[in-house]
């Protein structure tokens, strides 16, 4: 039997190369994960590794043991280092401090998004140099008006040895001097962060840390392991401190490498999961087909002796040859495409460490397993099918036209399904229960697929109108469309789960951006908003600076604050009483900001009724110093995620605050956001890299971007499943127009010219991409409103917006891709000879 | 068997001839596996006259048929239908040809499965884009009496049925001529005389042009006309011929046993 499934298989090698491809695809989509986080993985662990160079033991603060981060005295000390450098075992030591830098490129903008920019201490050891940092031009800073850059932001920005910068660390605009250009190995400038080097003096002072440093780092002498040093140094150690050697430190960093890659290649391989899932339904409409065409050689088969388990297991042979094939090539393909993903990350500006490529032996043994098990799972009923041919179809000698099977059983087992996950779903949705409205979604998925074959003809019929437009060549793609309703089923069926998904993530994506939308820009009547881009605070003269403007008609800091009303955490902001109506639009349903004064609060809703507060009514309120003001009620207002907790007068807050920074600027301007207007304000505040002046739109577009940068992530990690959807559209017309040649002979023999054979297989291409899409939009929009009937509990502002534009896009892209799909069977239905098609067998 | 004996008076028997073929000559293949299917051949198929082409297989006269209606390229000659001659027409000119002026009846019926018998029917001048001619249409369904079966699907109808549905479609546009290629190989004795009763009657009673393709004496004699082949040339031809006649005459054919 071996035999005949290998020449079958070899005889319809143009017949699988569809399905082939469909699972080298999936394969690929596999094997290109696990390739690409291992190599990507393995290159950080290398660099990180490569880091610690310099350290023989890190002595670091131990979090676990100090409770109270803000209460405990200074440990890292300059005298702890130089007791470290003094040990015997010791032969250097090195206290490194960083934090937030904010350097300016050539045209006034922050370098890198905020957090990656980082600025450091260069910390000469007692040969004048930092082994850190390895300078290829110019020197280490010396001065505080002296910095020096990494290559690679160097390169970025166009800076170079001798220009001047400007940057802020503090609030302030500095202008520095570059004095040299440093390669390193530190793991944030090998990510794609920037660095910039002060003098260990200017460093610590300009990073908040003059006491202390973040960490001390001590290089062994010659002669002595790392064990040694640490027990020497362990001898010294004050409390609240822990010495850890290096293996250990490059254990942890590995770890945590490992689990970032991890996490990676298990979202990547859950794309890749739906790919092979979709590459099922082109692998069974394949066996299908082949197994019907090839009825009368299957019932000689069984004449000449052959038991029903073996004709099942040749058809499972030829599926395990097509498998093994597919796998093989899907594993190169992968190694391609995790070659192909590095660079593509690469010229997307975000930087992954060198390194070669690493395949480990589990890879090819996974893509394998997986090509010939999915194929052969997928091939498993029609090879059943395949037994059940009577020996005596082999002596038929009409052709036999093959039984339609009832569809009885299966829309009955599909509505069962479909109605199970239908009430799962709504039990999730009037529970909360997200398991239940998960598992009822999927359940729905896969009734919705059995039931494909039966929603055809409706769906399919209500287009009649619209094919009939094209004449005869429409009519009949219409019927042809609806012949096997099975094969067209399972055809549209694999494009239908991608649209799902790709429909019900981008109704939830752009419905939360409007709710987030709403939520911070809504509430707002100020033109700008200003705050630092990493988020930390704002000095309080931010304010006065802004306020002085004669531009800005009102202004408002927004001065957080925490303490506590009966012991329940309530946050608190403080604001300027006389300017927050200008500013601020709240939802008030009592009271308002009018009436705030000295003693005044607002109150949102939430805490109102967790006190059981109303306009009028007085409570105390504790600080985070533990000191307490009794505070009135002047007005309660229905908060959001982003608005929420008590408002009140700045003068309240201030003398409970240890540092007084304001995280937020509100800013009105006379003649309302302009170009001029925030050219006023960056002015106005030094055109400080560090301070973000945002209008409301830039505000709204900070969310959309984030929002749509992950919606294009998983558009593109969904576009495998939908290729191999296309795979299988072109996959049923070939075969479709293989059955049908005596009949599209015939009709050219009767008149039927080229371009209309043509355009019969097109728009039947189309119709089943249509109806594949009809039902992966209508079954995406219904999952998008479960799924924000969860949300909408978390995320208050939310509802659910139907981005209609999209979906018309979607739709005329499924036609697109139908009328693609059809180019190459349509070309070969328009190339049969009338003659050899309707000459008899 | 005679004409008269079918009841219609006997059309006007016109001297128009509705396809010719002349010297047409059709070789397959090149070099050493070249093959002479058709080997200079000029024969007329004159209006309103039903002729059958006999021969053994590998006589060629199939290959006679698919040159004539436009099918099949022709090596060398000329082949005619009316006033058109095929050798200078393209793909779609020829594809418009046999829309309009050839009528087709195969083998294997090669109807459309998912059409039912009147769509079946129609389907050459809705691949036209006319108006199928109401009292010519329902006279065909009446000749070949499918009246009561045109709801239906092929797979419905039986063997004999699903020919008489090939038959009207070739019927209903009013070709200038039909070709036949065994339209009753499929067939069983009495469902194959019917269809053949249904040809003749349309050439006597309704004037219609139709060359045959046949390897069967008894479908022969119900033509008026047989023209015999062997080896890509014409070697007789026989004028209101009987079975016997026809059977006498294929076993004097070269290469016969």
């Amino acid at each position: 039997m071996f035999r005949t499934a290998l020449r079958n298989v070899l005889a319809h090698k143009a017949r699988l190369l569809m399905t082939v491809l469909a699972v080298m695809l999936g394969v690929a989509f596999v094997s290109g994960t696990l390739v690409f986080t291992d190599t990507v993985g393995e290159a950080f662990k290398k660099s990180s590794a490569k880091s610690f160079d310099h350290v023989s033991v890190a002595i670091r603060a131990d979090w676990s043991a100090s409770d109270d981060e803000n209460q405990r005295e200074p440990l890292l000390t300059d005298a702890l280092l130089r007791k470290a450098e003094a040990l015997p075992g010791a032969e250097s030591a090195t206290g490194s401090v960083s934090g937030f830098t904010a350097l300016a490129d050539k045209d006034g903008k922050l370098v890198g998004d905020g957090w990656s920019t980082l600025g450091a201490n260069h910390a000469p050891g007692s040969d004048g140099t930092d082994p850190r940092y390895d300078f290829t031009d110019g020197r280490a800073p010396e001065s505080p008006e002296e910095i020096a850059l990494d290559s690679r932001t160097a390169e970025r920005t166009g800076y170079r040895t001798g220009d001047t910068v400007r940057l802020s660390v503090d609030g302030p605009v500095r202008e520095s001097e570059v004095t040299g250009v440093f390669d390193t190995d530190d793991g944030n400038v090998a990510a794609g962060g920037s660095l910039v080097l002060f003098d260990n003096d200017t460093a610590r002072e300009l990073l908040g840390k003059a006491e202390e440093y973040d960490e001390i780092t001590v290089k062994a002498a010659a002669g002595t392991s790392q064990a040694e040093l640490k027990a020497e140094i362990g001898e010294m150690l004050p409390e609240g401190t822990e010495a850890i050697t290096r293996d250990v430190l490059a254990d942890e960093q590995a770890d945590m490498i490992t689990s970032q890659t991890k996490s990676m290649s298990d979202t990547l391989l859950y794309f890749a999961a739906i790919a092979l899932f979709v590459g099922v339904f082109i692998i069974a409409n394949t066996f299908t087909m082949l197994v019907a065409q090839r009825t009368r050689e299957l019932a000689l088969l069984r004449a000449v002796g052959a038991s029903r388990r073996q004709v099942t297991r040749s058809v499972l042979v030829e599926a395990l040859l097509v498998g093994l094939v597919a796998a093989v090539l899907g594993f190169g393909v992968g190694i391609g495409i995790a070659v192909g993903l590095r660079s593509l990350i690469g010229s997307l500006g975000a930087v992954i460490p060198d390194g070669p490529l690493v395949v480990s032996p589990s890879t090819p043994l996974t893509a394998l397993v997986i090509g010939v098990v999915v194929t052969m799972i997928a091939a498993w009923l029609p090879g059943r099918r395949a037994a059940k041919v009577p020996p005596v179809a082999a002596m038929n000698s009409v052709h036999a036209t093959p039984t339609t099977r009832g569809l009885v059983v299966r829309n009955s087992i599909g509505a069962v399904i479909t109605a199970v996950g239908a009430a799962a779903l709504f039990l999730g949705v009037s529970q909360q229960e997200n398991l239940f409205m998960a598992a009822g979604a999927g359940a729905m998925l896969i009734g919705v697929i059995v039931l494909t074959p039966l929603l055809s003809r409706p769906v399919i019929a209500a287009a009649a109108p619209l094919l009939n437009g094209f004449g005869v060549a429409g009519k009949l793609a219409r019927q042809n469309a609806v012949r096997n309703p099975r094969r067209t089923a399972s055809t549209a069926s694999a494009l239908m789960i991608g649209l799902t998904l790709i429909t019900a993530l981008t109704v939830i994506a752009v419905s939360v951006q409007g709710a987030i939308n709403k939520m911070a820009v809504d509430l707002l009547k100020s033109d700008y908003t200003v705050s630092m881009s990493t988020g930390n605070g704002l000095s309080p003269d931010v304010r006065e600076t802004l306020d002085e403007l004669p531009e800005t008609t009102a202004t408002s800091p927004m001065r957080n604050a925490y303490g506590e009303i009966d012991g329940g955490w309530a946050p608190l902001t403080g604001i300027d009483p006389k300017t927050i109506g200008k500013l601020l639009d709240l939802d008030f349903s009592g009271g308002s900001f009018a009436g705030l004064d000295r003693d005044g609060a607002i109150v949102d809703q939430e805490t109102a009724d967790a006190h059981g507060l109303k306009t009028g009514d007085t409570f105390e309120y504790t600080f985070q110093d533990d000191r307490s003001e009794t505070l009135r009620v002047t007005g309660v207002y229905e908060g959001n995620d982003m608005v929420q907790g008590l408002f009140v007068p700045t003068a309240v807050v201030d003398p409970h605050l240890e540092e007084v920074t304001d995280y937020q600027v509100l800013v009105k301007m006379a003649g309302g956001a302009s170009e001029g207007a925030e050219k006023t304000l960056v002015e106005a505040l030094g055109e400080n890299p560090a301070v973000k002046v945002q209008d409301k739109q830039a505000t709204s577009d900070e969310v959309g971007k984030m929002i749509n940068l992950m919606l294009n992530m998983l558009y593109g990690l969904l576009a495998m499943a939908v290729l191999i959807a296309v795979l299988g559209v072109v996959n049923t017309l070939a075969m479709s127009v293989f059955e049908r040649k005596h009949e599209i002979g015939m009709l050219r023999a009767i008149g039927l010219d080229r371009s209309r054979v043509k355009r019969m297989v097109r728009l039947e291409s189309v119709v089943i991409s249509l109806f594949g899409a009809v039902l992966g939009i209508g079954l995406g929009l219904f999952m998008a409103w479960a799924a924000g009937q969860s949300i909408s509990e978390e995320l208050a502002t939310y509802t659910m917006r139907i981005p209609y534009d999209r979906i018309a896009v979607f739709l005329g892209l499924a036609a697109v891709v139908g009328v693609l799909a059809a180019a190459w069977p349509a070309r070969r239905a328009a190339k049969l000879n009338a003659l050899e098609a309707i000459k008899a067998e | 068997m005679t004409t008269t004996s079918t009841g219609f008076p006997a059309a006007a028997r016109s001297t128009a001839v509705a396809a010719r073929a002349t010297d047409l000559t059709k070789v397959y293949g090149s070099g050493e596996t070249q093959v002479v299917a058709l080997d200079g051949v000029s024969i007329d198929f004159r209006q309103a006259e039903f002729t059958a082409i006999m021969g053994p297989s590998g006589s060629g006269k199939s290959t006679l048929m698919h040159c004539v209606a436009g099918l099949d390229s022709i090596s060398s000659g000329s082949a005619r239908i009316g006033d058109t001659e095929l050798t200078s027409l393209k793909d779609k000119q020829l594809t418009q040809l046999r829309r309009d002026k050839i009528g087709f009846i195969f083998q294997a019926f090669n109807l459309l499965p998912t059409l039912n018998a009147l769509e079946n029917i129609t389907l050459p001048m809705d691949i036209a884009g006319r108006k199928p001619d109401k009292p010519w249409l329902d006279r065909v369904v009446e000749t070949v009496g499918l009246a009561d079966r045109l709801k239906h699907r092929p797979t419905e109808l039986s063997g004999g049925q699903q020919q008489r549905v090939a038959v009207a479609r070739a019927l209903a546009g009013r070709p200038e001529i039909i070709f036949g290629d065994e339209p009753t190989g499929n067939l069983d004795s009495r469902s194959g005389s019917e269809i053949l009763g249904f040809l003749r009657n349309s050439v006597h009673g309704l004037g219609q042009t139709i060359v045959m393709v046949t390897h069967d004496p008894v479908a022969a004699s119900y033509s008026d006309r047989v023209v015999f082949l062997a080896d890509g040339r014409i070697v007789d031809e026989l004028s209101r011929p009987t079975a016997d006649a026809v059977l006498d005459r294929m076993r004097n054919l070269p290469g016969a046993a």
